[in-house]
């Protein structure tokens, strides 16, 4: 399958199955649209009568060099890979990563948070050392031979059971080798509770810190206060900065939402990055249709829109040497994932799963708290397998709408929890959030390509 | 090529034979935890 698309002066042609990019000029990218319709005689008289310089020898040598791309399968090439999707998730039952929710609790009130003030439509908990050691042992069994496994301290806000944390830290650090495991740990914080204690722990102990804040003061202000009204801006930038600037070179992203209110979220971005932060994520808000900072039908032509800003300005300021990086627009042309990693989806509910503070397993974060969704707990395992077989089933391949997109080996069928959200069903489609992605590959893609021929 | 140019990327086709060794990064464990994006993840194959 090939995409073609004209984005900020680049012509640019992706072929789907091999991966292959090709920036390509007026003619070309015309002769490629009419490649699979026409014959070389027709092309040739629509291209000359629309081109008055360009001559049909000129028509016919374009023509030989996309036989010749279609020959080396870097155009037009074929899709072999749907069975593979299905056999390789149904021959693994490795389980690798643990979104582990330590508190069922948060110190702020944000009223859009997808997890209901972090108690996830239930009580307010903390993991005992007991559950989360348990959790632990409970990846290492079902690790089979992977090496890298990741642990995300999750919450509620994570930090609220910190001394735990840290027990369960030096817990699989005192197990790894024994193993032949590598852990990596993420905390993803709301940084009210950050000090110099958890400065160093974090520093030293987590591979990635999600750092959440919504950009601009007024914004992050309306939405991440605490119990008494108070916005949580002025208190956990500092922290936040103290915490990067020690932080040396290990991943670390700062993470905001953007709703119906600030769909200016690029400005938002921006500020993120003028503050200092260079490694950037701004995610759409999860929630109700019906919500009043939902975003709408009439929002998402500007959301679009904003994606171009965002990715025109990194492309200025990366030249002007004071780039970032935004999460959605990274993209690794020649190191990135190989074909099973694109098609066989997130992994939520098969090698990726939540615990709850009470050891229950569901298939991600996301579905924490909906009892149709729990899968069984870190004691017994999966007891659920009907429930589990419908995440295995989910892949770059399972809808049909994904079966005739060019994105599908970037998104690889995209995400169980928001298709349940938007259709009842996580087999459905969050058609919705498919234009949000398939606009920001197209922009990383356009970046990469702006950026390698500046070179 | 004149009117082509074919940026440089990993052919996908080709780690059919050596790929799938499940070490790189699970991907909602990053920053999103909200949407699926897979082609932002790092290749961690120590046989490719």
């Amino acid at each position: 399958m090939v995409h073609q698309y004209k984005l900020n002066g680049y012509n640019i042609v992706m072929d789907t199955a091999s991966g292959s990019i090709h920036l390509v000029d007026d003619v070309a990218y015309d002769i490629i649209e009419m490649f699979k319709e026409a014959d070389a005689e027709e092309i040739a008289t629509r291209i000359s009568a629309k081109y008055l310089d360009v001559t049909k020898e000129d028509v016919f040598e374009c023509l030989e060099d996309i036989r010749s791309l279609e020959k080396d399968n870097k155009l037009f090439s074929s899709d072999p890979y749907e069975q593979l999707a299905y056999n390789y998730k149904n021959n693994s039952n490795v389980i690798k990563a643990l979104c582990l929710h330590v508190a069922h609790s948060c110190n702020l009130n944000c009223s859009y948070c997808f997890a209901s003030q972090g108690k996830y439509q239930g009580e307010r908990a903390l993991m005992s050392f007991e559950v989360g050691k348990r959790a632990f042992d409970f990846l290492v069994e079902n690790s089979g031979s992977r090496v890298n496994l990741e642990v995300d301290f999750f919450g509620g806000e994570p930090l609220m059971n910190f001394d735990t944390v840290k027990k369960l830290v030096e817990y699989a650090r005192s197990i790894e080798k024994k193993h032949n495991k590598n852990f990596r740990f993420t905390l993803t914080t709301n940084g009210m509770l950050i000090d110099d204690d958890v400065i160093e722990f974090a520093n030293k102990e987590m591979s990635n810190v999600v750092l959440s804040l919504d950009g601009r003061k007024e914004i992050n202000d309306h939405f991440r206060k605490d119990y008494n009204g108070n916005g949580s801006y002025d208190k956990i930038v500092p922290k936040f900065k103290k915490l990067v600037e020690a932080r040396g070179h290990k991943d670390y992203y700062i993470r905001g939402t953007f709703t119906h209110n600030n769909i200016d979220f690029t400005n938002d971005i921006f500020h993120m990055a003028d503050l200092g932060f260079s490694e950037l994520s701004m995610e759409p808000v999860v929630c109700p249709e019906g919500d009043p900072y939902a975003l709408t039908k009439e929002d998402l032509p500007k959301i679009l829109q904003q994606y171009e800003i965002l990715a025109k300005e990194m492309i200025k300021r990366k030249k002007n040497g004071n780039g970032f990086t935004f999460y959605h627009y990274m993209l690794d042309l020649k190191n990135g994932p190989c074909i099973y990693k694109r098609i066989t989806g997130c992994g939520s509910g098969t090698e990726y799963m939540a615990v709850t503070p009470w050891g229950e397993l569901y298939p991600c974060h996301q579905f924490v708290g909906d009892e149709k969704y729990s899968l069984g707990d870190i004691w017994q395992g999966v007891t659920k397998p009907d429930v589990q077989d419908k995440f295995r089933s989910q892949n770059a391949y399972a809808r049909k709408e994904c079966k005739d997109c060019w994105a599908k080996l970037y998104c690889s069928g995209g995400c169980a929890a928001n298709a349940y959200h938007a259709t009842g069903d996580v087999s459905g489609i969050y058609e919705y959030g498919c234009q949000l992605f398939k606009k920001r590959i197209e922009c990383a893609v356009m970046m990469q390509v702006a950026l390698q021929t500046l070179n | 090529m004149n009117r082509i140019k074919t940026i440089e990327t990993k052919d996908i086709n080709k780690t059919v034979k050596n790929g799938g060794c499940g070490e790189c990064q699970t991907s909602c464990q990053s920053a999103c935890k909200t949407s699926c994006g897979v082609a932002n993840q790092k290749c961690e194959n120590k046989n490719k």
